[in-house]
């Protein structure tokens, strides 16, 4: 991995606006403009808008390039109609995860996958190995700027902004008349969209959304709005060497394609049942933010595993994490133990999502 | 960033702990400039009381929404009393770090260690405000 930290075209104006930078998935990014916590309740009520910039863009055209990724990712990308998209997984052949994203079908010849900003790379490298005659691949990640405005009243400022512009209904994507490219998508839990545009307009756009009414917001209420609703983080919750069954993503994996990179794994790991689940966990008394790593005890105290994710819920208000346990400590109600910092604190496992909406 | 409120009559340590010195008891917080720092402050795990410490020892948790800090007894002494307001109400440190914040006090057993404090001027001096 090189140690160069990319900038996103947005950067300027983050740090205008006070913003700290943090490292991740090897760029610099805002983690924070004011507060987290007031950036948090600024999506669950109103709107707020993230730069993710760092997100990579990568355009797969060709006649036979929905075919194609059918092979390469879990989800059934064929079944969808131009202007539609899908989350889905990229596997290995053991069936782990290389990396999850959103998958568009912008029309029957060109497709758009947005991926995590740290696996750009390894994940155009894995696409490009598997290439086949017919499908060509275009890596624009460093031309686009990327937005999400999140919120309840993210769709009324699109509105404001882009008066003579309609937005794609759920998990659509669509073309704006400048040549923006708008997303009905989101890692928040509330409606909104992720608005790509040239890189150089970025600013102009970020500073627009902004005016309209929504806060800018960083890293860290990212991380504490998609935990609220068990939405994966790759490389916390997801990794090559668990696969989307245990990591509760198995409505994301049509197991009646003909192949795909992975399938065999993923049908003999169904024939013979779960080891361990991705399991969603509460604290049940008063005690510091679980964070990721922390030990994860059964009632007994036997180590059974370490949180994946964790943070104190600003909306609940209570401590909420995530775990790869053992299948027979994965039942809904079952008691558990935390450990932070050598005091074992009371947990339960509890349906997904944290926050029922 | 506004420049931090460093009171004049404490004294202080490089990892941003103050230290009120009333006779042989000295009560303890973290600076403005910490608590701007960590922002949203949602956690303090106070120390047991009784407990004794060494100058320099983690001696309390303070945890922001990101991260864990570990706060750390300037002087050597024993715990005799915690802030249970700021327990119940976290951000008490933010607010008002060097008042209702404060978050436990120690009767000191080496009184002579807060030669080795920084002055309000050096804390200052090292913040490079």
């Amino acid at each position: 991995m090189s140690d160069l930290v990319l900038s996103s075209p947005l950067e300027s104006a983050h740090l205008a606006l006070g913003a700290r930078l943090i490292p991740f998935g090897g760029w610099a990014m805002p983690v924070q403009y004011s507060s987290i916590l007031t950036e948090h309740a600024a999506v669950r009520q109103n709107a707020g808008v993230f730069d993710i910039s760092h997100m990579g863009q990568v355009f797969v055209s060709g006649t036979h390039s929905a075919e194609w990724l059918d092979s390469v990712l879990t989800n059934n990308f064929s079944q969808l109609l131009p202007g539609q998209g899908q989350y889905t997984l990229m596997l290995n052949e053991d069936g782990g995860v290389i990396d999850d994203m959103i998958a568009y079908k912008i029309s029957e010849t060109e497709s758009l996958l947005v991926v995590n900003a740290s696996m750009i790379a390894q994940d155009v490298a894995w696409l490009e190995k598997h290439l086949v005659a017919g499908v060509s691949l275009r890596n624009e990640s460093s031309e686009w700027a990327g937005l999400a405005i999140q919120g309840p009243a993210a769709v009324e400022i699109f509105h404001q902004l882009f008066p003579q512009e309609t937005l794609p209904p759920r998990n659509g994507i669509a073309s704006l008349a400048d040549g923006s490219i708008v997303c009905r998508t989101g890692y928040t839990g509330e409606d909104g969209y992720e608005f790509f545009c040239p890189a150089q307009q970025g600013i102009a756009r970020f500073e627009q959304f902004i005016a309209a009414g929504a806060i800018p917001c960083g890293l860290g209420a990212r991380d504490t709005l998609r935990l609220e609703m068990c939405y994966p983080l790759n490389g916390n919750d997801l990794s090559p060497k668990l696969s989307p069954l245990e990591a509760g993503l198995g409505f994301f994996c049509d197991l009646t394609k003909p192949n795909f990179i992975g399938l065999s794994a993923l049908l003999s790991q169904k024939e013979q049942g779960l080891d361990v689940k991705l399991c969603a966990i509460e604290l049940t008394e008063k005690g510091p933010p679980p964070r990721p790593h922390y030990p994860v005890l059964s009632a007994e105290g036997e180590i059974l595993g370490e949180l994946s994710s964790g943070v104190l819920s600003p909306t609940l208000g209570i401590g909420i994490a995530m775990a790869y346990l053992p299948a027979r400590h994965s039942k809904i109600g079952t008691p558990l133990l935390i450990d932070i910092r050598g005091r074992h604190f009371k947990a339960v496992t509890v349906k997904k999502p944290f926050l029922k909406k | 960033m506004s420049a931090s409120n460093i009171p004049a009559d404490l004294f202080y340590q490089s990892s941003h702990e103050w230290a009120r010195i009333e006779g042989d008891v000295a009560t303890v917080g973290i600076s403005d400039h910490a608590q701007a720092e960590l922002t949203d402050v949602v956690f303090v795990e106070l120390p047991a009381m009784g407990k004794t410490v060494d100058a320099g020892d983690p001696t309390a948790v303070v945890e922001s929404v990101k991260a864990a800090s570990d706060i750390y007894a300037p002087l050597s002494g024993e715990v005799i009393e915690v802030n249970p307001a700021v327990e119940a109400d976290p951000s008490l440190v933010n607010s008002d770090p060097y008042a209702a914040g404060w978050i436990f006090k120690l009767r000191l057993t080496k009184p002579d260690q807060v030669s080795s404090l920084l002055s309000p001027q050096t804390y200052a001096e090292l913040l490079g405000s």
